[in-house]
């Protein structure tokens, strides 16, 4: 027993060692810096397959649409239920309604959300928001319709880390700011937000690295496109409106399982993906001052 | 604009601003539940619950829905997903059993036997394994595992015992599930440490002063004590393996094969599968056509009701925890 402890332990460790140190091989291996820099084109041969610029651009507007949607939805939500959520028999229903349906979110599984939101934005309502075919057949796919989806897959990990930051400010803050004369929504600005910032920053990290690791919303969203695609002249819209592909999306199609047979760049796309994470969990471990490990899921 | 945002704001307001925002945000997951619902009901309308039977090919039924037009005929629904939902269930079940055994020991290990500075390196590394994307456990499983199984592990007779149904490559079950494993065990890990750091000490240092040893102290107290927050840990990942599409359509060979005991243990783990969400994955670009899309919404139905069972099973679980103020 105490030998299979010992094994699993150590083993996990090895395991993920392995992973950062072959994956860290292949990717000095196969990885220039001007890789980064050059746009992807269309080859048989993998070294005339160009570089990876679209798809980490479109991982980057991907992450900054999804957290800019996350972020005002979460906080709000977080801040009302911890600070408006007691009063009165109906707030308390509702609270409940809103908490209950962000853990529904935290446990669908991503594939499911990348489809409602081709429902979503296939109706006529929407259209106006994804890329169109020439005969004006709306896909639902844009850079607007995958973010939206992203933001529910960063939205638990805010609302919680948010929620509980809260939670964990003392009452006797509050009571002082009230005695103070001012206002809940004052206590709350002045005193509240500015302490619960780091907690803050923790989930805003953490939903980065949901948002860039996904990549069933991607793959049935965005379009898969090898091109940022824009689409119609208005200079910020058609960007958001228009379809590409993000570093996810590129190592699937690249690696045996898509259509094109690349694994070097598939590596190398990977490899940078890996940093991506790495960093970021370095990140979460300097703000996160608290070293819970049920943050990750 | 600028101005009204720096003024006091008004405080019943900035309250009803507050709870619209987060309204917004229950309404719209009742939203995403109706749509899938909605989009999926001419499925279940015309097939009942035979659907999730078994019965003729499943890549033929959905060429067949292909092929139809934009006003299909009830007969283009017919679809039978067993397939499907074995695959997902075999997976699944087999991952979350193998995790589960792994997670309990490496957590004890984590909690109670590593010393300081070891366990100071293994939060990392789960958290790390944890936050791994899906697609590089795929690709590594693509370019590493599969090949390696493919041209190692198979042997030739297993090849030509199983080659009238279908041909093995290495990408199947057996990839599939220790991935899987490799990437829910840390979930797993990380809800039961939070246990094991949650149960009262005391409980143990009892046990200890009657004379246990520490780790046999923590078998028979600790561990027993936080029971609930293992299943509840198990029912979670399982949740979580349920929806993992991307790397599964990677590395399962994708056909809809149901891997069959009788062909022999190690054969068995050979042969490809295909699941409810790799599935999606696979036929999305079919979408056009609607008897497919409904099937697609089918299957994502089934997801979602299934990950919602298993949510609120896993918190009904936890919930004798709460007397011992375990909040996890």
């Amino acid at each position: 027993m105490l030998l299979c402890a010992w094994t699993a332990g150590i083993g996990l460790c090895v395991l993920a060692a392995a992973i950062v140190i072959y994956m860290g091989y292949r990717g000095v291996q196969y990885l220039r810096p001007g890789l980064l820099l050059e746009r992807p084109a269309i080859s048989t041969s993998q070294s005339q397959t160009g570089g990876i610029l679209d798809p980490l651009i479109g991982t980057l507007l991907l992450t900054v649409i999804g957290i800019a949607l996350a972020v005002p939805l979460a906080v709000s939500s977080a801040i009302w239920i911890a600070e408006y959520g007691h009063g009165g028999r109906v707030r308390q229903t509702l609270a409940r309604v809103v908490e209950s349906s962000i853990e529904i979110v935290a446990g669908t599984p991503d594939i499911v959300l990348a489809l409602f939101g081709l429902a979503v934005f296939q109706l006529s309502l929407f259209a106006p928001l994804s890329f169109r075919s020439e005969g004006g057949g709306v896909y639902g796919r844009s850079f607007i319709a995958a973010g939206a989806m992203m933001s529910l897959i960063a939205l638990p990990p805010l609302f919680t880390a948010t929620r509980d930051g809260l939670q964990a400010v003392p009452v006797h803050m509050r009571e002082a700011a009230f005695a103070l004369g001012k206002t809940r929504i004052a206590t709350i600005r002045r005193v509240l937000l500015p302490s619960v910032r780091s907690n803050i920053a923790t989930g805003v990290t953490l939903g980065v690295s949901r948002i860039i690791g996904d990549t069933a919303i991607v793959l049935l969203l965005l379009g898969e496109t090898l091109h940022i695609e824009t689409q119609g002249p208005a200079p910020v819209l058609s960007l958001l409106r228009g379809t590409g592909s993000t570093l996810t999306s590129y190592v699937y199609d690249n690696s045996p399982a898509g259509e094109g047979a690349a694994p070097q760049k598939a590596y190398a796309a990977a490899f940078v993906l890996l940093l991506f994470v790495l960093g970021l969990n370095l990140l979460v471990d300097r703000i996160g001052r608290s070293k819970s490990l049920t943050s990750v899921i | 604009m600028l101005k009204a945002l720096r003024d006091p704001w008004p405080d019943n307001r900035a309250e009803r601003t507050l709870g619209a925002v987060a309204l917004l945000v229950g309404v719209g997951v009742i939203a995403m539940i109706v749509f899938v619902a909605a989009r999926a009901w001419p499925v279940f309308a015309h097939n009942g619950l035979s659907w999730l039977g078994s019965g003729g090919s499943l890549e033929t039924q959905i060429a067949n829905m292909q092929a139809t037009s934009v006003n299909p005929p009830a007969t283009a629904f017919h679809l039978r997903a067993w397939p499907l939902v074995y695959g997902t269930l075999l997976s699944t079940g087999i991952a979350v059993v193998l995790g589960m055994a792994i997670a309990v020991l490496s957590s004890i290990f984590i909690v109670e036997l590593a010393p300081a500075r070891l366990r100071k390196i293994a939060i990392p590394v789960i958290r790390l394994l944890a936050s791994v994307p899906s697609v590089i456990y795929g690709l590594i499983g693509v370019l590493v595992l599969v090949p390696f199984v493919g041209n190692h592990l198979v042997t030739a007779a297993q090849k030509a015992s199983v080659q009238n149904y279908v041909e093995l490559t290495g990408a199947g079950l057996g990839v599939t599930v220790v991935i899987l494993t490799v990437m829910i065990t840390p979930i797993m890990i990380a809800l039961i440490c939070e246990a094991l750091m949650a149960a009262p000490s005391t409980w143990r240092e009892g046990a200890v002063a009657l004379g246990l040893n520490p780790l046999r102290a923590v078998l028979a107290v600790t561990l027993r004590a936080v029971r609930p927050a293992i299943v509840a840990a198990a029912v979670l990942a399982g949740a979580r393996a349920l929806g993992e599409a991307v790397m599964i359509q990677m590395v399962s060979g994708g056909r809809s094969f149901t891997p069959n005991l009788s062909h022999g243990l190690g054969t068995f783990f050979y042969e490809p599968l295909r699941t409810l969400a790799s599935a999606i994955v696979d036929y999305h670009e079919g979408i056009g056509a609607p008897a497919l899309r409904s099937t697609l919404y089918a299957f994502a139905a089934l997801l979602l009701f299934s990950a919602l069972v298993l949510s609120v099973a896993g918190y009904l679980i936890k919930l004798p925890l709460r007397k011992y103020q375990v909040r996890a």
